[in-house]
């Protein structure tokens, strides 16, 4: 049997796993709307209908809880497939989509920015968003810069990426212990969250994970190649190096989007490519577009815990995805015993 | 007609070239052993002809210059096997043997029915279809060449370069490998270059030998010419007697020098 392609039965129960979980987790958030009344409120859209659903109900449906699912299955899809291209292009399992630089550099601007604007609270999108966006990408970017002038080739990369991500935190350590006022602020980033206002993150968000998508769903048999080495790869006619930009660059866009709109959520990039792996096939044109819907899901499943379980106060995503991922994979693990060496 | 001319080829990894001042011609279909002691740059002008390595001189494929060729078409001229192929985890044999058509498509478009023509082919001729669903890594050492030589069959290059082919392997699934080889270089009319550690089997294989040490071409010709039991010892450090098989073949055999105490 082969393992390496997609088989339509298996995108299906993927995408159909996806719909079922957007559907539940529309229907039931922290305002007891009743799920039926729900039903009844997208059926009224649809139809032109009556809906039993106050306008402020209506709102709480149309303006925080459909964003909100939509946002966090984008930011689980960016953070899945990201995590699979980087444990694809540097053939290792712990490979995470912030391995580059990403969160360090993500972490450091986000820090900067709350000091110098302290009164930027938000999760609106303002100079926190776009400061981590920016400093995503800029981690990255030190990384790839200093990885190529070091001579190239992914050891080389994955050690720029351990030294810059220490320097940028041994920056930021030391912006924070000069302004300590602003440390709690900075940790809630960091622990991940999801506080949407409306549509805008998720329109924010689209563009850079549509993009990686297509791109990093068009480089998996590559990515498949590039398994082989970079030396048999290129005995194939494929450069490595020009692969593995390609990749990294399309892989660092979604991370960014994604860190920008939901500060760092760990687990996600590693978890979700492993369990697609052990279920349905270690062929990257498995494992990348699963990993898209697999992420969507898995987010999708963790944010609606961490919105509903201590209603109106929410826990911290970040946790979540630990909490529920350590064990699913733990459990994954130990059913596949033998497959992972 | 040659398959492969190299004219003052040198290799390297930036600094000092490992090996330099190769001349060889090697007919289309025939077999070139290289052969040398460790470390005299076998494998390295190897990479260079595959275009793995910088090299200098120059390099004719079928009568092209393989410096006007682009990376794809290189690799649609030459097959390269490394002595030890990377193994990548949870791959089955066939799609491993698929991975062999890489250069032949587009590099974002997917496999045809003639790819997977090709490579049922491919592994009917390496009696591999019984193994086509298994990981890789379950494979033995002997398979596991075979698996390699497959995904290198399936580029259907008129050159293949074999870096050691029968490396971990015991005599009789080296002897079976060398054969197989030698049976598709008939077939097809694939020149072949290889790496070969044993002198025994250079000797029998290959038509001709180019004997490297220390990143100079030091002897060329038929195994009758380049193996004698003087240049062997000179350039192996090895006390040697050269005997003939029935077949004729000379073989390197080590003697042992009886101890002066």
């Amino acid at each position: 049997m082969s393992r390496s392609r997609l088989t339509p039965g298996v995108l299906v129960v993927a995408v159909a796993a996806l719909v079922a979980v957007v559907c539940v987790a529309t229907l039931l958030g922290a305002a007891e709307l009743g799920w039926d009344r729900v039903v009844a409120e997208v059926w009224a859209q649809l139809t032109g209908g009556v809906s039993p659903l106050s306008e402020r109900e209506a709102a709480i449906v149309w303006q925080v809880r459909v964003p909100r699912v939509l946002l966090a299955g984008l930011v689980g899809a960016a953070l899945a497939v990201s995590g699979a291209a980087f444990q694809g292009v540097f053939r290792n399992p712990l490979a995470d989509p912030y391995l580059l630089g990403a969160a360090a550099g993500a972490g450091l601007a986000a820090t900067l920015v709350v000091i110098a604007a302290p009164g930027v609270t938000g999760w609106v999108v303002g100079p926190l968003p776009l400061a981590a966006f920016a400093g995503a990408l800029g981690g990255v970017g030190l990384t790839w810069a200093l990885g190529r002038s070091a001579g190239g080739g992914t050891a080389v990369l994955l050690l720029s990426g351990v030294a810059v991500a220490a320097f940028l935190t041994a920056v930021q350590t030391f912006a924070q212990q000069l302004d300590t006022d602003t440390i709690k602020q900075v940790y809630t980033w960091m622990l991940g969250g999801l506080n949407t206002s409306g549509w805008h993150e998720v329109l924010l968000t689209l563009p850079y994970l549509a993009v990686a998508a297509v791109v990093l769903c068009l480089c998996a048999r590559l990515l498949d190649v590039l398994a082989l080495g970079d030396e048999e790869a290129a005995s194939l006619g494929v450069r490595p190096g020009r692969v593995r930009l390609v990749v990294l660059l399309a892989a660092s866009l979604a991370t960014a989007a994604a860190v920008a709109v939901s500060g760092l959520i760990g687990f996600v990039g590693i978890v979700v490519p492993h369990v697609v792996r052990l279920l349905a096939g270690s062929g990257h044109r498995v494992v990348v577009p699963l990993s898209l819907v697999g992420g969507a899901v898995f987010l999708i499943v963790c944010d609606q815990v961490a919105r509903t379980v201590v209603a109106p106060a929410e826990l911290p995503l970040g946790v979540i995805t630990a909490c529920t991922g350590a064990p699913f994979f733990a459990a994954v693990l130990r059913r596949y015993r033998g497959r992972v060496r | 007609m040659t398959g492969l001319r190299l004219r003052d080829v040198a290799a390297g990894y930036g600094g000092a070239p490992v090996v330099a001042g190769v001349t060889v011609d090697v007919p289309a279909g025939s077999w070139l052993a290289v052969v040398g002691p460790n470390g005299a740059g076998k494998s390295t002008l190897l990479k260079a002809v595959a275009g793995l390595v910088r090299h200098t001189g120059v390099l004719e494929l079928g009568g092209r210059a393989a410096a006007g060729m682009s990376a794809r078409e290189r690799a649609r001229a030459i097959g390269y096997a490394p002595q030890v192929a990377v193994v990548p985890d949870g791959m089955v044999v066939a799609d491993y043997v698929l991975l062999g058509r890489t250069p032949h498509l587009d590099p974002l478009a997917r496999e045809g029915a003639r790819d997977r023509a090709v490579v049922a082919d491919v592994l009917d001729r390496l009696d591999l279809g019984h193994l086509a669903g298994r990981e890789l890594r379950t494979l033995s050492g002997g398979e596991r060449q075979r698996a390699v030589l497959g995904r290198v069959l399936a580029q259907q290059t008129p050159v293949l370069l074999l870096d050691e082919p029968t490396t971990g392997l015991d005599i009789g699934h080296a002897q079976s490998l060398l054969e197989l080889v030698d049976r598709l270089r008939a077939e097809d009319g694939t020149t072949v270059v290889s790496t070969l550690h044993d002198l025994v089997f250079a000797a029998q294989y290959a038509e001709r030998l180019l004997l490297v040490d220390r990143g100079e071409p030091v002897a060329q010709g038929t195994p009758a010419q380049v193996l004698t039991a003087a240049t062997v010892a000179r350039h192996y450090g090895a006390a040697v007697e050269v005997v003939h098989t029935s077949t004729g073949h000379p073989a390197v055999v080590p003697a042992r020098l009886p101890h002066s105490g």
